[in-house]
């Protein structure tokens, strides 16, 4: 059957379930099927998308009679949209099956269970529409349909706050996208992508173009400083919605600037490109992981996790155009391969992340670490599954995180045979900021983990926590295994990547079994780099296994519990414990002044005094004081300023709509 | 194939059984130049065996990541320093990794490790643990800058091919190198919570990094803890002597006379390595915490500028 047909035909049911959702009432079993219902769809899609990944053919293409007159809608299956289609996909499958157990607790389900299986279909749509119209379409639609999830909690004062800035920047995002399109479709306006693809421009209108998909393409990823309202809407929706919005669509807007910069601008691409999206990279990896080392909520601090992950993989596009401009195409797949990597593998642990905060909010009814403690007792599968989460997107091997990185890394390492010296100085630079970010990112999931799970319960309700439901288990173990599964066979993963960077970059990484051994990861040759994430794996397991049967057999195994050590005087109080300020304090003092201009202020009591000392921290977001602020400052004189229009009598209000008339008729003279 | 298992089994259990040797050696020097007679160089020998076969001693609150966590910690120390070239080069496994897989193993340990220091949920597990990931947070990006001059002189993270080259081809005296021999001291002596990052011989509560995490445990918890330190300490001179004294190492199917050979200069360059050690933790002071982010932050400077040292030397 025709996947491009089947996965159309699945939107649009997706899109048909959620209309017949808003409509019945929400029972329990109603809310269960609907979820169960667009899981099974998804997992048909996954299905079809993988296929049509593995089997690498040449793209299907499909034209309907919607859509502006004349043109029609425009959809197009390449092996790109079928890579991003498996992420979409498998996101939505895992998030159904997850809300099938954790969507029954939902207050107010008729807010959220029309949206869902839309936005799901929205972000299908966005990845196979092969004209702009189509394009633009569907991206507002999974704008907006994600707005409404943002939105969907009316008691929570804070979320319609966050929806207002997200549907603004949404916003800004699409005209930005619907600016780029334009200069690239050009006078003639040719906006399928097969004509602009076809089409040359000169150098100016690239650099615009490029400026603009940073812009447009970059706020929605949450590219620093657009991330603003990333780390406020996406903590705001339930939480397997929140899975959807950091670990898919923020992938959808990769999606976007990797279609629009290798694919439609492709023939224009110029090795300064690769300048700005390095920089500005680099910056959101280490500021984003800054921002969620500040953070206690820990939905928030996944969120700012996402803004860091964003940055790795644009880290990875940039080195991908630098190399692509210079026609070092070997490299630019090693790049471009790392940069894909990552994004697959960020939905997998960030959607899994994202749940297991779900299933802590579930039952603790808390977000904020500090009132947490000692889960690890009272939900040990969701501890185990967090963990291995929390060491994937640390970086660590044998684990998925660290094989995305390491391929960066790799990619980093040749730059020196980049003809170009600003680029030879500047990427061991970047390189530098990426392993910072990979090891503040361990400290975060130090202190996430180790403040959530471990240690003593700080407040009752965490103390009486339960373990989830068996759905929500059974999604958070799929990621799990699926983490796992990438780390130690990596090469099965960056196989499937293969026909990807064939069509952008006409390479691809050495086939496995031309290396060492058949299961090596290489990216250049064998005597350069290599790494096999399966012999690292029995590595571990057998040393580890061996010391232990050793130690049992011969030495003791005995073991005695009694109250804690901490040198002599343990305090019972569990507020003795070290918190998530506390814990991320070093890291403040050191990069937290400078980048935040973090100020401590100790408020200490003189002798004799009976009141409590206080310590007060304060921080400036430098996106909200150097963007935000002003922008928002600028807005609100503006408004102030043309403030009167709204007060003129008919005859002003009927010259200005003629003076405007006229404008807009004089500069169609002028274009013509 | 059966010769090349071999070899790779020999190395496994050459720096196992090194690794306590090589801390007696650094403590009895210590000792020494203080002017005290310091325990045998055997002592810690034995003091593993008297903590495996003690009984272990638990938190009523502890989890089973506090018991998993010295196992984990201790076997990817363990495969990590196995993975680096000691007495011979292009050993059978040494393909599975390279210089970066050594670093993120390290790594996983470390992550191990600054968890099972939070699991008790006392206030001096949670210190030792923010500590150890502040300082890894700036030795990390130093590593990976020391990495990077490495591979640019080399062309591979391949620690065995990097080794045979600097072993084989004359690379001569180079400013970058000697960069990255004071970066690498940096980050060494930081990742190996020696003076004056950390002191391995102090319980003053304070001033605990690596102690601090490993503060709860006892037995052979606490046994495996203390001999992963002491393999860290054996790789990360291994790594000195592969990169910056590579000679006397077997290459790749060399004889096996070549092999004896190179266990023979590798325990030499190792105690050279313990003696240098010992004099210099002798002859400075600890720093203030916050002073190793300037101290970690010179390394991440010098890793820089010998790479930058090594572009304007290329393109001259």
């Amino acid at each position: 059957m025709d996947v491009l047909a089947t996965i159309l035909g699945g939107a649009v049911f997706l899109i048909a379930l959620g209309a017949v959702a808003s409509m019945a009432p929400p029972t329990r079993a109603w809310v269960r099927f609907v979820y169960g219902l667009t899981a099974g769809v998804c997992v048909v899609l996954l299905a079809g998308a993988g296929a049509a990944l593995v089997a690498a053919e040449a793209p299907a293409t499909l034209v309907l009679p919607i859509g502006l007159p004349w043109i029609g809608a425009h959809f197009r299956l390449d092996s790109l949209s079928a890579l991003f289609l498996v992420v979409v996909d498998l996101g939505g499958a895992i998030s159904g099956l997850y809300a099938i157990g954790y969507g029954v607790h939902e207050s107010a389900p008729r807010r959220v269970l029309p949206f869902f299986p839309a936005f799901i279909a929205a972000m299908n749509l966005v990845v196979v529409a092969d004209d702009a119209f189509a394009f633009l379409m569907s991206w507002e639609f999974m704008s907006i349909t994600s707005w409404a999830l943002v939105v969907s909690n009316p008691r929570d004062p804070g979320a319609s706050k966050a929806g207002l800035l997200y549907i603004v920047m949404a916003g800004f995002g699409t005209l930005m996208l619907l600016l780029a399109f334009g200069l690239l479709a050009g006078a003639d306006g040719g906006y399928a992508f097969d004509t602009i693809r076809a089409s040359a421009r000169p150098a100016w209108v690239g650099a615009a173009v490029l400026s603009l998909t940073l812009l447009g393409a970059g706020s929605k990823a949450g590219l620093f400083p657009l991330h603003v309202w990333l780390p406020l809407a996406h903590p705001a929706a339930p939480s397997h919605v929140s899975s959807l919005m950091s670990g898919v669509m923020t992938k959808v807007a990769i999606y976007g600037a990797i279609r629009i910069l290798f694919d439609l601008a492709g023939g224009g691409i110029a090795w300064w490109w690769s300048v700005p999206v390095l920089v500005i990279g680099a910056t959101t990896a280490v500021i984003g992981v800054l921002y969620a080392l500040m953070q206690h909520d820990l939905k928030r601090l996944l969120a700012y996790h996402t803004v860091e992950n964003i940055g790795i993989i644009f880290i990875g596009l940039g080195l991908a155009l630098a190399f692509h401009a210079n026609g070092l195409e070997a490299y630019a797949a090693v790049a471009l391969t790392a940069a894909l990597l990552h994004v697959f593998n960020h939905s997998l642990f960030k959607s899994l992340l994202f749940l297991g905060s779900g299933a802590i909010l579930h039952a603790s009814g808390a977000r904020d670490i500090d009132r947490l403690g000692g889960l690890i007792h009272r939900m040990p599968v969701t501890a185990a599954l967090f963990l291995v989460g929390s060491a994937a997107i640390s970086a660590l091997p044998p684990l998925n995180g660290f094989v995305s990185e390491w391929l960066t890394f790799q990619a980093v390492l040749v730059s020196p045979d980049l003809p170009q010296t600003l680029l030879k100085f500047l990427v061991p630079t970047i390189g530098a900021a990426l392993a910072l970010s990979a090891a503040l990112a361990a400290a975060c999931f130090v202190k996430a983990f180790g403040v959530t799970f471990l240690g003593r319960a700080r407040t009752a309700e965490a103390a009486e926590a339960r373990e989830t439901d068996c759905f929500s288990l059974a999604a958070m173990g799929i990621l799990a295994v699926l983490c796992l599964a990438i780390g130690v066979f990596p090469t099965v993963a960056v196989d499937g990547l293969a026909p990807v960077t064939r069509l952008m970059v006409a390479a691809t990484l050495p086939a496995p079994g031309a290396g060492v051994a058949p299961l090596s990861l290489v990216p250049f040759s064998s005597a350069q780099s290599s790494y096999n994430g399966f012999i690292i794996l029995a590595f571990l397991a057998i040393s580890g296994s061996a010391t232990a049967w050793f130690i049992h057999r011969f030495a003791s195994r005995a073991a005695r519990r009694g109250p804690a050590w901490d040198c002599g005087f343990p305090n019972a109080s569990p507020a003795s414990q070290y918190t998530a300020a506390s814990f991320s304090q070093p890291i403040r003092r050191i990069f937290g002044t400078v980048v935040f201009r973090a100020r401590e202020t100790v408020d200490m009591p003189a002798p004799g005094e009976t009141r409590a000392a206080r310590i007060a921290v304060k921080m400036i977001d430098p996106a909200w004081a150097w963007m935000v602020a002003p922008v928002l400052g600028l807005i609100g004189a503006t408004t102030d300023r043309i403030n009167f229009l709204q007060f003129l009598t008919v005859r002003r209000y009927l010259s200005l709509v003629f003076a405007a008339l006229v404008v807009l008729l004089v500069v169609v003279a002028l274009w013509g | 194939m059966i010769v090349d298992l071999a070899l790779q089994g020999l190395q496994m259990g050459l720096v196992l059984l090194v690794a306590p040797l090589l801390t007696g050696v650094t403590r009895k020097v210590k000792a020494r130049l203080l002017r005290r007679r310091g325990a045998s160089v055997l002592q810690p020998y034995r003091d593993l065996w008297r903590l495996m076969r003690k009984e272990a001693l638990m938190a009523e609150n502890a989890s089973w990541l506090y018991r998993a966590a010295p196992y984990v910690v201790f076997s990817a120390v363990w495969v990590a320093a196995a993975l680096v070239p000691t007495f011979a080069t292009g050993l059978l496994f040494n393909w599975a990794a390279d210089l970066l897989v050594i670093v993120a193993l390290l790594g996983t340990a470390r992550f191990a490790l600054a968890l099972a220091g939070m699991d008790v949920g006392t206030s001096f597990g949670g210190l030792g643990a923010s500590r150890e990931m502040m300082i890894a947070s700036l030795a990390e990006p130093a590593m990976l800058m020391i990495v990077f001059t490495i591979a640019l002189l080399a062309k591979t993270t391949q620690l065995t091919v990097i080794a045979g080259y600097l072993a084989t081809e004359p690379v001569g005296l180079r400013a970058s190198l000697g960069l990255v021999f004071v970066a690498l001291v940096i980050v060494s002596l930081a990742e190996n919570a020696r003076i004056p990052v950390d002191n391995p011989a102090t319980h003053l509560e304070l001033t605990m990094v690596h102690e601090a995490m490993a503060l709860e445990y006892s037995g052979r918890h606490l046994a495996l803890i203390e001999m992963a330190a002491a393999l860290k300490l054996v790789l990360y001179l291994s790594l000195f002597a592969c990169l910056l004294a590579p000679f006397g190492i077997a290459a790749a199917d060399s004889p096996l006379g070549d092999d004896a050979l190179g266990l023979a200069a590798y325990l030499a360059k190792l105690l050279v390595g313990a003696l240098l050690l010992a004099v210099g933790e002798t002859s400075i002071a600890k720093m203030r915490v916050f002073r190793v982010a300037e101290f970690l932050g010179g390394a991440l400077v010098l890793g820089l500028l010998a790479t930058i040292l090594l572009f304007v030397s290329r393109s001259m």
